[in-house]
C-alpha cells in the first residue's frame, strides 16, 4: 500500500507555505506529522497534486504560558503535551488525554494541530479543546484569524479552516480559580480510536461553587460535541452527587451516536453519561484539592 | 554427592539434551536484523505482482478492460482468468477436494477474490496500474451466513459445479445415534448450549507471498514461498501447474509466523509462478495486510449446538453436538481428507461420556474460503470451546461449583488408554492432577470467598475454569491424509567425521524454535552437544519429504522421526564400536554419547570417535558413513491436556472486562526445552485472549468484510494482554519415543472457554448464561442492561 | 529526488520519488531488510525505526520527511561486533519466536530504557503498546527489556567504579 504520485515541497518559512497554499488551493495538502494524512494517501482516499511539508518551518512547536493563556504551537507533537507535566493542576484534561491518543510511536510523530485540522469525529483533541474553551490561530497569505473551538468542527473531517490557511497555534485560556479535569476514553485496545470519550474541565470559585464547566464528547456524533446543557447545569452549583448525576444525564442526552461494530447507539450514549459522571467526580476532587 | 549432582547437571546443561532450557540457536540472525523472509528475497530482473480483487461479494463478470493498466510505463503484463484458462489454470484443486478459482472467470464469489494480476517493474507501478484495471460487474445477491445459504431459494453460489443445485457442501456424522438417544431418554436432566464461534484469522505478522523464479531454458522452478508445508506444496504444485516435480524447488525461508495461515495454496502463488514461466523473469508477490485478512485462510465460523444428558448423580451420560460450518465460497479447509469437520469429534473432551453423537453440515457462502485451524489441530478448538462452555452451564444449572462438576465427570487416570464414544483412543492423562495444581496456584477457595463478598456489594467478579483435552500429531497415515498424502513425517540425520551433525526435517518452523528443540532431541539420543547440531528445514531439494508443521504435529511426528533416526545411527555406532573394541556387538552398551564394552566402563569410545571411524576405520562389509533417514508414521495421535483458570472483574458502567489473573497448567508430556514450551504457551494464551475478547472477521449484509485491516481486526498489545502464571504436570505419551505430546496449540484451544466462562461466572447469578465471542464491552453492557443492571 | 539520511551513523543517499515510504526507502533503496512491513496501517510496529532517537513507524513516514535526519534501524544496534544490551536481553529471555516483530520491539525497548533506565513492568507494557507481537504473548519481551535495563545499570555502576 502506497500513495499515488504527488509533488512535494518543504518550505523553510511560513510565508512560502502560505503563498503555495494560495496558489494551489484544494490541490494541495499540508503535511505536518503525517499520522493522519499518510494513511489517507496510502489508502488513496486523498490524492493531492502537491504535498506541502511544514516540518521545516520554524516557530510552530512548543508549549508556553503567557498572558493568561497556554499556547501550543500547532506542530507540537502529542508526545510533547504528554510530557508537559507543568500543565498538571491547570489543564489536567490535556495531560490525561495526550497519552490516550493512538499509541506511543504515533504520538512521537503526530501533531496537535494536525489532528485538530483532520477533525476526525473520533479524534481526541476536538473534545478536549471544546471542554477547555480553546481558540485556534490560523494564517493565510491574507492575514490571521482566531477561531473559537466552538463552531470549528463542522462535520466529519470538516472544519472552519479554509483551503489556503494553516493552523499555527492553539490558545487555551487559564483563568483564576481552582481547576480540575480529566479525559476518559473507551477504546477496544491501545491505538484504537475512541468508541466513546469524554473531556471534562471545571473551575471552582472561592465559595466552592462551580464557576465554569466544560464538557466535550468524542466519537458520539458527526463531530466533536460540546455538551452545553450539561455545562449550564453545573455552573453556579455547589458540587454534589445529584448535581453531577444530572449534568451527566444531560451530557448523555447531548450525544448523537450511531450504532456500529463498537456498539449500539444506546450503549455509547450511556457510556458517555457514565464517563461524564465519573469524570466530573475526578475533576471536582482535583479542583477541590488544588490551591488557587 | 552434592558435587556429583552439580557436575552431572553441568554436563547435562552443556549437552543441551531433553529438559534443558537452552537459549535458541536461531536467535542470532533475528536479533541482528538478518532473518531472511520471503520479502527479503531480491533476484536479478525480478518483477512485482499486485492482485486486482473483487469489491463485490457476489457478482457476474461481464468484462475486464486491461488497456489503461497496460498503458502505464513499466507494466509488463496483466493476467486475467481468461488467459489462465487457456493454460488450464483458471481453477485449482483445494485441500478438501473441492475446486477454487485462481482468477475469476465467470463470477466473483467473495469480496477480495482474485480477478486479475498486474506484473510490473516495481511494486509502486504495479499498484498504480492495478487501480486502472476496469472490471464490469453485475452484482448478485450475497449470501453471508450458512443459515441463509441453506434456506430455500438461496442463490446458488457454486453454479459452475456440475450437479450442484444448492449451497450444501457436506454432511458428516460420528458416534452412535441410537446409544445417545437412549442416554437422553433416561436422563434426569438435559442442559443445552447454542453458541457461535465467530470467524477469526491467524494473521501472522508476516503476510503471505512468494518469489517465483522459473528458468525458461532449464525448466527449473525455484519458488520462495511462505509455506508451512513445502513438500506437500511442491507435490500439489506439480499436480496443479503440470510442472515436473523433480524440477520444482520450494524454499520456505524464515517465516514471520504462520498459525495455520500458511498451510493452503493461494491463487497468488499460482499466478506468480505462471507469470514467471510465461515472462521468463522472477516474479515477486507479497500480500498487504488487507489482502491477507480478506482472502487467505480464516478460522472457525462454526454455529454449534450441544446438549448433555445427565443422570441423577450429576454424571454425564450422553452428548449430542450439531454444528453448521460456514466454509466460504470454496471448500478449501486444510484438514485430513476423511474428516469433513476436522477432528471436531474430540468434543467429548476430558469427560467420561458413554454415548455421543456428532452431526456436522457445511455450507457455501459469499465469504473468503480456506478454513484453517488457527493455532489448532483441525477444529479441536471449536470442540473444546463447546464442551467447556457447556460444562460451565451445566454447573450453573446444577447449582454446583464448576470444579466439582468437572471432577465428578473426568476420565480417571486409571482409565487410560481410554476409548471415547466418538472413536478416539486417548493415549494418557491425569486430569484431576492438573486441576489440583491449577486450584492451588490460583488460591481458588479464597477467590470464591472474595467473589461472594463482592457480589453482596453488587460488584461483578468471575472465575472461569476450562479443562481441555486436545488431539494432535496426526497421522497415523492409514487414517489421516492431506489430499491423499499420508500424514507421516521425516528426519534425515548425518553425523560428519568430526562428530558434528546435520539434521534435515520435513516439518517447517514458523518461530517455534525447531533449530534448537530438534537439536536437543539428537543431543539426548546420541550425546552430541546440541551446539554441534545444525537443523535444516524448508528447502524441498535438501530435506526429506514431510507433511509440514501445523496441528501441533512437529514434535509428535517430526520429533519422533528425529529420535528414531538418531537411534538408528546409535545402533550402527554399536557395530563400529564392536569393531574398534574387537568385542561382540551384543556386549556393547551406549549411554549418552559413550560406547563401552559391558563390564569395562573405563574403556570408552565417544560418539565422536565412532563418527570418525565411520569414515576411516570400518568393519568389513559395513557401509561407510553415519547417516540415516526415518519416515515416522505415528501409531496414534497424542492427547495433551490441561486446566486453565481466569479471574475477571467487570465494570458495570461500561461492560469492560478486566482479566485480573490467568493460571495455565499444561500437560504436554515430556518437555524438550521448557523455555520454548512456555513461550509457546504464552503466545497461545494471548491468541486465545484475543479470540475471546477482540479478534473478529465479520460481514455486513452485502458481504463487505469488516475486519479487513489491523484498525478493525484487533490484536492484543502488551497493554491488554494479561500476565500469565504457568504450571505443569507431566504425563508422557506412552507411544511417543520420548514421551512428548506437542504444545504449540494447547493454549489457544483451551483458553477461550476459560476466559468466557469467567465472564459467565461473574454474570450467571443475574441469569446471563451466554455471550458469544468476542466478548466485547458493548455485549456485556447489553446483557447487564437486559437484566436491569446499570451504574 | 535524491534523499540523504544519516543511517546508523553513516550518511546514505538514494534517488526516490516523494511518495516513497521510509520503510520502502530503507528496504528497497538502501537494501537493508531488517525493517519489516506487517500491516501497512501503522498498527503493528514491525516497521519501527528510531528517528532522532525516538521510535516511529516507517510505513507512515515519507522518506523525504527525514532528509538530513538520524535514523537507527536494527542493523545499527550492535556496535563493533558487540551486541546492544537489548539484543542480549531478547536472546537470554526468549523474547522472540518468529523474529518478525523483533527489530521493532528491540528498537522501542532500547529507546525506552534510554529515556527511562529503570522502567516498571507497566511502563514497559505501555511503552511497547504500539508494537504487535503475534508469537510471544509479550511476557518474555517484558523480561528481555528488564534484562537490558539491568545490564545497563550494572554497566553504569561498573563504569563509575
Amino acid at each position: 500500500m502506497f500513495p499515488a504520485a504527488f509533488d512535494y515541497i518543504a518550505p523553510g518559512a511560513l510565508d512560502e507555505v502560505l503563498s503555495l497554499l494560495s496558489q494551489h488551493g484544494d490541490d494541495a495538502k499540508v503535511l505536518a506529522g503525517g499520522q493522519s494524512l499518510i494513511p489517507l494517501l496510502k489508502l488513496r482516499f486523498a490524492s493531492p497534486v502537491i504535498v506541502i511539508d511544514i516540518g521545516r518551518v520554524d516557530g510552530l512547536e512548543g508549549i508556553r504560558q503567557e498572558n493568561g493563556h497556554v499556547r501550543i504551537g500547532a506542530r507540537t507533537r502529542h508526545r510533547d503535551v504528554e510530557s508537559a507535566t507543568d500543565l498538571r493542576g491547570t489543564l489536567d484534561v490535556l495531560l490525561d488525554a495526550a497519552p490516550l491518543i493512538s499509541d506511543p510511536l504515533i504520538r512521537n510523530m503526530g501533531t496537535v494541530g494536525g489532528s485538530i485540522c483532520h477533525a476526525d469525529p473520533a479524534g481526541d483533541w476536538g473534545a478536549v479543546m471544546l471542554a477547555v474553551g480553546a481558540e485556534f490561530v490560523v494564517r493565510s497569505s491574507g492575514g490571521e484569524r482566531v477561531l473559537p473551538a466552538v463552531g470549528f468542527f463542522e462535520g466529519p473531517f470538516t472544519t472552519g479552516l479554509h483551503a489556503d490557511e494553516v493552523m499555527t497555534e492553539i490558545r487555551i485560556p487559564v483563568g483564576a480559580g481552582r481547576s480540575g479535569g480529566t479525559y476518559l476514553k473507551l477504546e477496544r485496545k491501545v491505538g484504537d480510536f475512541a468508541s466513546v470519550a469524554t473531556a471534562v474541565h471545571v473551575v471552582l470559585g472561592g465559595d466552592g461553587r462551580i464557576s465554569s464547566a466544560g464538557i466535550g464528547l468524542c466519537a458520539v456524533g458527526a463531530q466533536s460535541i460540546k455538551a452545553t446543557a450539561a455545562e449550564a447545569a453545573l455552573v453556579g452549583q455547589t458540587p454534589s452527587d445529584a448535581v453531577i448525576a444530572e449534568a451527566a444525564r444531560l451530557a448523555g442526552a447531548a450525544a448523537e451516536p450511531k450504532a456500529d461494530i463498537r456498539g449500539s447507539a444506546e450503549y455509547k450514549r450511556d457510556v458517555a453519561r457514565v464517563f461524564v459522571q465519573r469524570g466530573l467526580h475526578t475533576a471536582i476532587n482535583r479542583a477541590q484539592g488544588a490551591t488557587a | 554427592m552434592a558435587v556429583d549432582t552439580t557436575e552431572a547437571e553441568a554436563a547435562r546443561q552443556a549437552m543441551g539434551g531433553i529438559g534443558v532450557s537452552l537459549p535458541r540457536k536461531e536467535d542470532a540472525r533475528f536479533i541482528h536484523g538478518q532473518g531472511h523472509y520471503v520479502d527479503d528475497v531480491v533476484l536479478p530482473g525480478m518483477l512485482h505482482m499486485v492482485v486486482v480483487r473483487s469489491p463485490h461479494a457476489h457478482a457476474r463478470i461481464r468484462g475486464i478492460d486491461t488497456s489503461a493498466a497496460m498503458a502505464i510505463p513499466g507494466v509488463i503484463a496483466v493476467v486475467t482468468g481468461e488467459l489462465l484458462a487457456q493454460h488450464k489454470l483458471a481453477w485449482m484443486p483445494t485441500l478438501s477436494g473441492d475446486t477454487q478459482a485462481v482468477l475469476a472467470t465467470d463470477k466473483v464469489r467473495f469480496q477480495g477474490q482474485e480477478v486479475a494480476c498486474v506484473i510490473a517493474e516495481t511494486k509502486y507501478i504495479a499498484e498504480d496500474a492495478a487501480a486502472l484495471v476496469s472490471v464490469d460487474y453485475e452484482p448478485l445477491q450475497a449470501v453471508t451466513t450458512p443459515q441463509q445459504a441453506l434456506a430455500a431459494g438461496a442463490p446458488v453460489i457454486r453454479d459452475e459445479k456440475e450437479g450442484q443445485t444448492d449451497n450444501k457442501i457436506y454432511h458428516w456424522e460420528a458416534g452412535d445415534a441410537a446409544a445417545t438417544d437412549a442416554a437422553f431418554a433416561r436422563a434426569a436432566k438435559v442442559v443445552k448450549l447454542s453458541t457461535y464461534y465467530p470467524r477469526c484469522h491467524p494473521s501472522p505478522l508476516e503476510t503471505c507471498g512468494c518469489v517465483a523464479d522459473l528458468d525458461p531454458v532449464t525448466g527449473n522452478a525455484t519458488i520462495y514461498m511462505t509455506s508451512q508445508a513445502p513438500h506437500a506444496h511442491r507435490t500439489l504444485f506439480a499436480i496443479v501447474a503440470g510442472l515436473p516435480e523433480e524440477k520444482i524447488r520450494i524454499i520456505s525461508p524464515d517465516l514471520g509466523g504462520g498459525f495455520g495461515n500458511k498451510v493452503p495454496i493461494y491463487p497468488g502463488y499460482v499466478v506468480a509462478t505462471a507469470a514467471s514461466l510465461l515472462i521468463g523473469r522472477p516474479v515477486k508477490w507479497i500480500e498487504d495486510r488487507t489482502e491477507n485478512l480478506i482472502s487467505t485462510g480464516f478460522a472457525r465460523d462454526y454455529y454449534m449446538d450441544g446438549e448433555m444428558a445427565i443422570d441423577e448423580d450429576g454424571k454425564f451420560i450422553g452428548l449430542r453436538a450439531h454444528l453448521l460450518s460456514d466454509n466460504g465460497a470454496f471448500f478449501a479447509d486444510a484438514q485430513p481428507s476423511k474428516f469433513k469437520a476436522g477432528l471436531f469429534h474430540i468434543v467429548t473432551g476430558s469427560y467420561d461420556i458413554p454415548a455421543a453423537h456428532i452431526v456436522a453440515d457445511g455450507a457455501y457462502t459469499n465469504k473468503a474460503p480456506g478454513g484453517v485451524a488457527y493455532r489448532c489441530s483441525f477444529r479441536v478448538t471449536e470442540a473444546s470451546y463447546l464442551i467447556e462452555r457447556l460444562v460451565e452451564n451445566i454447573a450453573v444449572e446444577l447449582g454446583e461449583d464448576p470444579v466439582t462438576t468437572r471432577l465428578n465427570n473426568f476420565i480417571q487416570p486409571e482409565a487410560f488408554p481410554y476409548h471415547s464414544a466418538s472413536g478416539f483412543e486417548y493415549d494418557s492423562g491425569d486430569y484431576p492432577a492438573a486441576m489440583k495444581v491449577a486450584l492451588d496456584m490460583l488460591g481458588y477457595d479464597e477467590l470464591r470467598k472474595e467473589q461472594a463478598e463482592k457480589r453482596a456489594k453488587g460488584e461483578l467478579m468471575g472465575i472461569g475454569v476450562a479443562s481441555f483435552t486436545e488431539v494432535v500429531g496426526a497421522g497415523k497415515g492409514k487414517d489421516y491424509d492431506i489430499a491423499g498424502l499420508r500424514m507421516f513425517d521425516s528426519a534425515e540425520l548425518r553425523v560428519h567425521p568430526t562428530g558434528k551433525a546435520i539434521l534435515k526435517l520435513g516439518v517447517k518452523s514458523q518461530g517455534q524454535g525447531h533449530e534448537t528443540t530438534f537439536a536437543q532431541i539428537v543431543a539426548e539420543e546420541l550425546g552430541i552437544p546440541a551446539s554441534d547440531i545444525e537443523v535444516r528445514e524448508g528447502d524441498t531439494d535438501n530435506t526429506p519429504f514431510g507433511l509440514g508443521t501445523y496441528a501441533s504435529r512437529s514434535t509428535p511426528v517430526g520429533g519422533a522421526a528425529t529420535a528414531m533416526v538418531a537411534r538408528k545411527l546409535r545402533d550402527k555406532g554399536k557395530l563400529i564400536a564392536a569393531h574398534l573394541f574387537e568385542a561382540d556387538v551384543a556386549d556393547i552398551e551406549f549411554d549418552h554419547g559413550k560406547y563401552i564394552v559391558k563390564g569395562s566402563p573405563d574403556n570408552v569410545k565417544t560418539i565422536q570417535d565412532i563418527a570418525f571411524a565411520a569414515y576411516t576405520n570400518l568393519p568389513e562389509g559395513l557401509e561407510a558413513g553415519l547417516e540415516g533417514v526415518t519416515y515416522y508414521d505415528p501409531p496414534n495421535m497424542t492427547f495433551p491436556f490441561g486446566t486453565y483458570m481466569v479471574v475477571v472483574d467487570i465494570d458495570k458502567g461500561t461492560g469492560q472486562v478486566k482479566v485480573r489473573r490467568m493460571v495455565a497448567v499444561d500437560d504436554c508430556g515430556v518437555r524438550i526445552n521448557p523455555m520454548i514450551v512456555e513461550g509457546q504457551i504464552h503466545g497461545g494464551l494471548t491468541e486465545g485472549f484475543g479470540i475471546a475478547f477482540m479478534e473478529l472477521i465479520t460481514f455486513d449484509d452485502e458481504g463487505n468484510c469488516i475486519g479487513s485491516n489491523f484498525m478493525d481486526y484487533l490484536i492484543p498489545t502488551a497493554w491488554e494482554t494479561p500476565r500469565f502464571e504457568l504450571g505443569e504436570t507431566v504425563t508422557p505419551s506412552p507411544h511417543h519415543p520420548i514421551g512428548a505430546k506437542g504444545v504449540g496449540e494447547s493454549a489457544t484451544v483451551g483458553s477461550p472457554a476459560a476466559f468466557v466462562n469467567a465472564v459467565i461466572d461473574a454474570l450467571s447469578h443475574l441469569g446471563i448464561t451466554n455471550i458469544d465471542m468476542p466478548v466485547t464491552s458493548d455485549k456485556v453492557w447489553a446483557a447487564l442492561r437486559s437484566k436491569g443492571v446499570t451504574e | 529526488m535524491k534523499i540523504t539520511v544519516n543511517m546508523n551513523g553513516a550518511e546514505r543517499s538514494a534517488e526516490a520519488e516523494p511518495r516513497t515510504l521510509l520503510v520502502d526507502f530503507i528496504r528497497t533503496k538502501l537494501g537493508m531488510t531488517g525493517t519489516h512491513i506487517g500491516c501497512d496501517t501503522s498498527n503493528c510496529g514491525a516497521c519501527t525505526v528510531l528517528l532522532d532517537g525516538r521510535p516511529v513507524k516507517s510505513c507512515t513516514v515519507l522518506a523525504v520527511q527525514v532528509e538530513g535526519k538520524n535514523i537507527t534501524t536494527v542493523e545499527g544496534l550492535a556496535k563493533g561486533g558487540k551486541l546492544h544490551p537489548i539484543q542480549e536481553g531478547f536472546h537470554a529471555e526468549h523474547g522472540l519466536q518468529c523474529g518478525f516483530c523483533t527489530p521493532g520491539m528491540m528498537l522501542v525497548g532500547a529507546a525506552l530504557i534510554e529515556a527511562n533506565p529503570h522502567p516498571t513492568e507497566d511502563e514497559i507494557r505501555w511503552g511497547i503498546s504500539g508494537n504487535i507481537c503475534r508469537c510471544t504473548g509479550y511476557m518474555n519481551i517484558v523480561k528481555a527489556i528488564q534484562h537490558a535495563a539491568a545490564a545497563n545499570a550494572a554497566e553504569n555502576i561498573a563504569g563509575v567504579a
